[in-house]
């Protein structure tokens, strides 16, 4: 049995209501409410990244696999924010935990499916025998520029999870991945802001890649969407998974546990894996899950997860992502804001 | 250029990694070379509780440059639970909440940027709790 033996996410104090955004450019806050299904997003503090986040949301998975960092082979991040544009941000987690340095690190980036990058990548360095035991994180403090509608979105936050064969808590039973050269959404190099061609990122974008890559999934699992317990999609907005649920077959119901975007923002990389580790907090023995990411240029990976007994006996050994997200906020006003996350120039 | 002096001291400011004496048991953190209690030089590593308390504290309204756009903020010592006494800065806390004695965890935040082309810096930094 492989998949996954430990999991925990991290997710900043700081929030920002979409009030305070709308007020900023004369928006309607109300119509954002509606229309993008959004409330509040997470904002990291100026003390924090994507490598800060991964080493707490790492330190949250190993209290629940039990295992000793040095027996993990390999560490993969993934990130659209990593801090160093030539300096892999596993490095400095690998130290952070007490990895040791007989370790495969690597960086990777796929918009918002990097994380789900990673996730495959060390399920299957786990399954080939290459290691005992792996480490995949997507984790992201996501840009929006001043203005944009991403602004309403991008969020911080991410997710760590370790695979392995002993003691699993999540058995990976089917994983899928589907993939084009699709212009959505890009940064190119020395550009702080991402660009994005509107419209065009919902469905020849979005919703084919997720589609097809939950169809095939669906197919090779010969399973149907009444068959799982839970379902969980990236979430760019509160509307667009809610719409790709609907188009394979999946209920509200399903999504909802993980459907943790209003109050959360899009983690990009950490966005999906964060739904999954709300889930993994109350999911039961004999649970079954799907899970298909997005990532924009643009690809999606699915996963099939089926939740064994020992799920119970970790569930409590970290802070759950329900507790982060509700408890112990900080909120910002536009100008703090704009302060926390460097978009006011500074005279160096 | 502080990468050096970065470098060597990782395994204390990314993983607490403090020395104890193998003669009269006492932590010495960071590492020293001689006990200053028992003079002896035979340590063994050991990483410190992430969780401690306030021993005291001070609120830095005037910085230095590096730190300029972070104030007000509040530097504490902190002893952990194992009994050593580190200083550190406390993050993402109201400042009229902080209080001598109370509880804190250690966390792992960037300290500071070396300017806008130069090292980030990570470390511990501490958290109400």
């Amino acid at each position: 049995m492989i998949g996954i033996v430990g999991y925990g996410s991290y997710l900043p104090r700081y929030r920002v209501k979409v009030e305070s955004i709308a007020k900023q450019w004369g928006s309607d806050p109300e119509a954002i409410k509606r229309g993008l299904k959004l409330f509040e997003k997470t904002v990291p503090g100026m003390d924090e990244d994507t490598i800060t986040i991964s080493v707490e949301a790492s330190k949250n998975a190993l209290k629940r696999a039990g295992i000793d960092p040095e027996k993990i082979g390999a560490v993969y991040i993934g990130s659209e924010s990593h801090p160093y544009a030539v300096k892999p941000s596993g490095t400095i987690l690998l130290e952070a935990l007490g990895i040791g340095n007989d370790v495969h690190v690597a960086s990777y980036e796929f918009a918002c499916k990097a994380g789900t990058e990673a996730m495959y990548t060390a399920y299957s360095l786990v399954k080939a025998d290459e290691m005992e035991y792996a480490l995949a994180i997507g984790a992201d403090t996501s840009q929006g520029a001043p203005g944009d509608a991403l602004e309403y979105s991008a969020s911080a936050g991410g997710t760590a999870f370790i695979m392995g064969k002993q003691n699993v808590i999540a058995e990976i039973l089917f994983t899928h991945s589907y993939t084009s050269d699709t212009p959505d959404f890009w940064r190119r190099e020395h550009e702080f802001y991402p660009r994005h061609a509107g419209r065009f990122t919902g469905e020849p974008a979005y919703f084919k890649h997720v589609v097809n890559a939950g169809k095939k999934l669906l197919e090779k699992s010969n399973m149907k969407p009444e068959d799982f317990k839970y379902a969980v999609f990236h979430m760019p907005n509160g509307k667009f998974p809610q719409i790709a649920a609907k188009k394979l077959g999946f209920t509200l119901e399903q999504i909802e546990t993980g459907w943790i975007v209003p109050w959360m923002g899009n983690t990009y990389s950490g966005s999906s894996p964060t739904g999954l580790s709300a889930i993994l907090d109350v999911a039961k023995p004999g649970d079954k899950i799907f899970m298909v990411s997005f990532g924009s240029g643009a690809g999606s990976d699915g996963f099939i997860f089926n939740v064994t007994d020992k799920i119970v006996d970790v569930q409590d050994k970290a802070p759950k992502l329900k507790e982060m997200l509700d408890n112990n906020k900080i909120y910002l006003d536009y100008g703090e804001y704009a302060k926390f996350r460097e978009k006011i120039i500074l005279n160096q | 250029m502080i990468s050096p002096k970065y470098a060597r001291e990782i395994p204390q400011r990314y993983r607490l990694e403090a020395a104890k004496c193998k003669s009269c048991g006492k932590i010495n953190f960071p590492p020293r070379l001689v006990c200053p209690r028992c003079k002896s030089r035979e340590f063994e590593t050991v990483r410190l509780s992430n969780e401690g308390k306030i021993l005291t504290y001070t609120i830095i309204r005037v910085s230095s440059d590096t730190f300029s756009h972070q104030t007000p903020y509040a530097v504490a010592i902190i002893e952990t639970n194992d009994g050593a006494k580190l200083m550190a800065m406390i993050a993402d806390s109201d400042l009229n909440e902080i209080e001598i004695g109370k509880k804190v965890k250690l966390v792992f935040r960037k300290i500071q940027d070396e300017g806008v082309w130069g090292l980030h810096c990570y470390g511990y930094k501490a958290v109400l709790i």
